[in-house]
């Protein structure tokens, strides 16, 4: 316990500045992975066939394979098909929005679902075009659904993060890894990044559930 | 034929191997009155959600006011603002106060100022005795209420005709009454009207016509009177002897 507080006031500064990479990268992640997963989620319930499709071996491929190899897959793939430098942190971030979108997609598709199938046909029958039925009606009820499950793949995005350090990137567990290197103190540095994760994340997960109620009490 | 509404022809509609609609031919007129009877699964349903396309038909044609609907390039939701539709569960949108749920599409795909929208639907409320409810969600409603809102959010966009899908079957008994009226009311108002009911008595009072469906086609079809006191099909006869 007193080696962590004294590798605390020696290196905080280095914990500090990966949680940052964590937060940032996570953040990012779960916009963009957002915008992705809704854009996915529409294809998964399109008329055409062929996008329906491409959508669906997606978010099999992301599902069916480890986030580690994706990660690898973007280091590698991705300098070598863009024609501009990118850093190693932008192709894991690429990466982390490829895993998350098809995750993000799944929780949108749910939620929607989640609505009852009368307020569809009641929108539709009263002659609402297609995209008001969706904007006016589904979206605001399934938004009780999608909202809490997005702020759990908020949490889960930032356990993932932590993968980056398999390639280096500042975030938490690089932090360790740096600590650990210039210390030889493994497990309590370990403890010290642990830490800090479960704090961010309880944290984090009670927000969640205020909100959950929140949500479930303005359901008049 | 400029009076007729609706048209059928041949109508049919499978869910999978199931064999729901097995070719509806008939035609609504303007200011008709048509209740469907006909034992459960018989079809009653399926028929009525063919006529706005929520079911797409199988094979066949529906015709709106002369125009084929089931024919590819119609835009469906032009149509569909002329055809009013009720359903047994209300549906009425829960997040959006009583007053919104009337105005919303009328606002929206009509493009109704906002002001004259409102006005509209409070003189809608009162003809439903809900004006004290317009500021409400409809979670605070009975059921009865909700089946209300839902008629006058229906006739908000003006249609040409009504079609009400077994609209008092989940209402408490006490509740029954209130809607019942309501649409009593539209129907000698002229208002072209297509209801689904296994309220025997009411399809009586109100219908001109009578249609029988059963095992997917009309069986028999009449006035209220000849159907209900000497009924031919011997499928009718079983039914009615059974509900009434
Ligand atoms: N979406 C669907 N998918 C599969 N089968 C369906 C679907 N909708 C209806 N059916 C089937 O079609 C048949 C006719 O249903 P329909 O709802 O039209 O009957 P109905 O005459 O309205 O009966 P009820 O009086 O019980 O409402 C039933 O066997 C039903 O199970
Ligand atoms: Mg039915």
């Amino acid at each position: 316990m007193d080696k962590i507080v004294r590798l605390w006031t020696r290196y905080s500064g280095i914990y500090i500045k990966g949680l940052g990479g964590t937060l940032w990268m996570s953040a990012v992640t779960i916009c963009i992975g957002t915008l992705l997963g809704i854009f996915v989620a529409l294809l998964r319930m399109s008329k055409w066939k062929l996008l329906r499709a491409v959508a669906d071996v997606y978010v099999e491929i992301v599902r069916g394979t480890p986030a580690l190899l994706q990660l690898y897959f973007f280091w590698l793939v991705v300098p070598k098909v863009v024609h501009f430098p990118i850093s190693d942190t932008q192709c894991i971030v690429l990466g982390l929005i490829f895993n998350a979108g098809a995750y993000i997609s799944e929780i949108i598709r749910a939620g929607l679902q989640a609505v009852d199938k009368g307020q569809w046909e009641a929108a539709r029958s009263l002659g609402l075009a297609e995209r008001n039925v969706m904007s006016r009606i589904i979206m605001p009820q399934a938004i009780k659904n999608i909202l809490p499950a997005l702020c759990n793949e908020f949490i889960t995005t930032i356990k993932g993060t932590s993968l980056a350090s398999v390639f280096f990137i500042n975030e938490l567990m690089t932090s360790y890894k740096t600590v650990n290197s210039a210390t030889f103190l493994a497990v309590q540095s370990l403890c010290i990044a642990g830490f800090i994760y479960l704090l961010l994340n309880v944290t984090l997960s009670r927000l969640v559930k205020l909100l959950e109620r929140r949500l479930q009490s303005s359901d008049r | 034929m400029t009076d007729e509404i609706i048209r059928t022809e041949d109508l049919c509609k499978s869910f999978g191997k199931l064999e729901v609609l097995k070719g509806i031919s008939t035609s609504i007129r303007r200011g008709e009155v048509v209740s469907i009877i006909g034992p459960s699964g018989g079809g009653k349903s399926t028929f009525l959600r063919c006529l706005n396309l929520l079911e797409v038909p199988t094979s066949g044609k529906v015709f709106f006011e002369g125009t084929e609907i089931t024919a590819r390039k119609e835009k469906i939701n032009l149509y569909r603002q002329k055809i009013g539709m009720v359903f047994q569960s209300f549906n009425v949108f829960p997040h959006l106060t009583v007053l919104d749920n009337i105005t919303l599409t009328p606002i929206l795909e009509k493009k109704i100022p906002k002001a004259q929208a409102e006005r509209e639907a409070m003189e809608l409320l009162e003809r439903v005795g809900l004006t004290e409810k317009a500021g409400e969600y409809p979670g605070r409603l009975s059921g009865g209420q909700k089946q209300r809102l839902a008629i006058v959010r229906a006739l908000a966009m003006q249609p040409d005709v009504m079609l009400f899908d077994e609209p008092t079957s989940a209402l408490d008994p006490e509740m029954v009454k209130g809607v019942l009226e309501v649409i009593a009311g539209l129907a000698r108002s002229g208002m072209t009207i297509v209801i689904v009911t296994h309220e025997m008595g009411f399809a009586r009072e109100v219908s001109d016509r009578v249609l029988f469906i059963c095992d997917g086609i009309i069986k028999e079809e009449g006035p209220p009177e000849a159907i209900f006191t000497m009924p031919r099909d011997p499928a009718t006869i079983r039914f009615l002897s059974m509900v009434l």
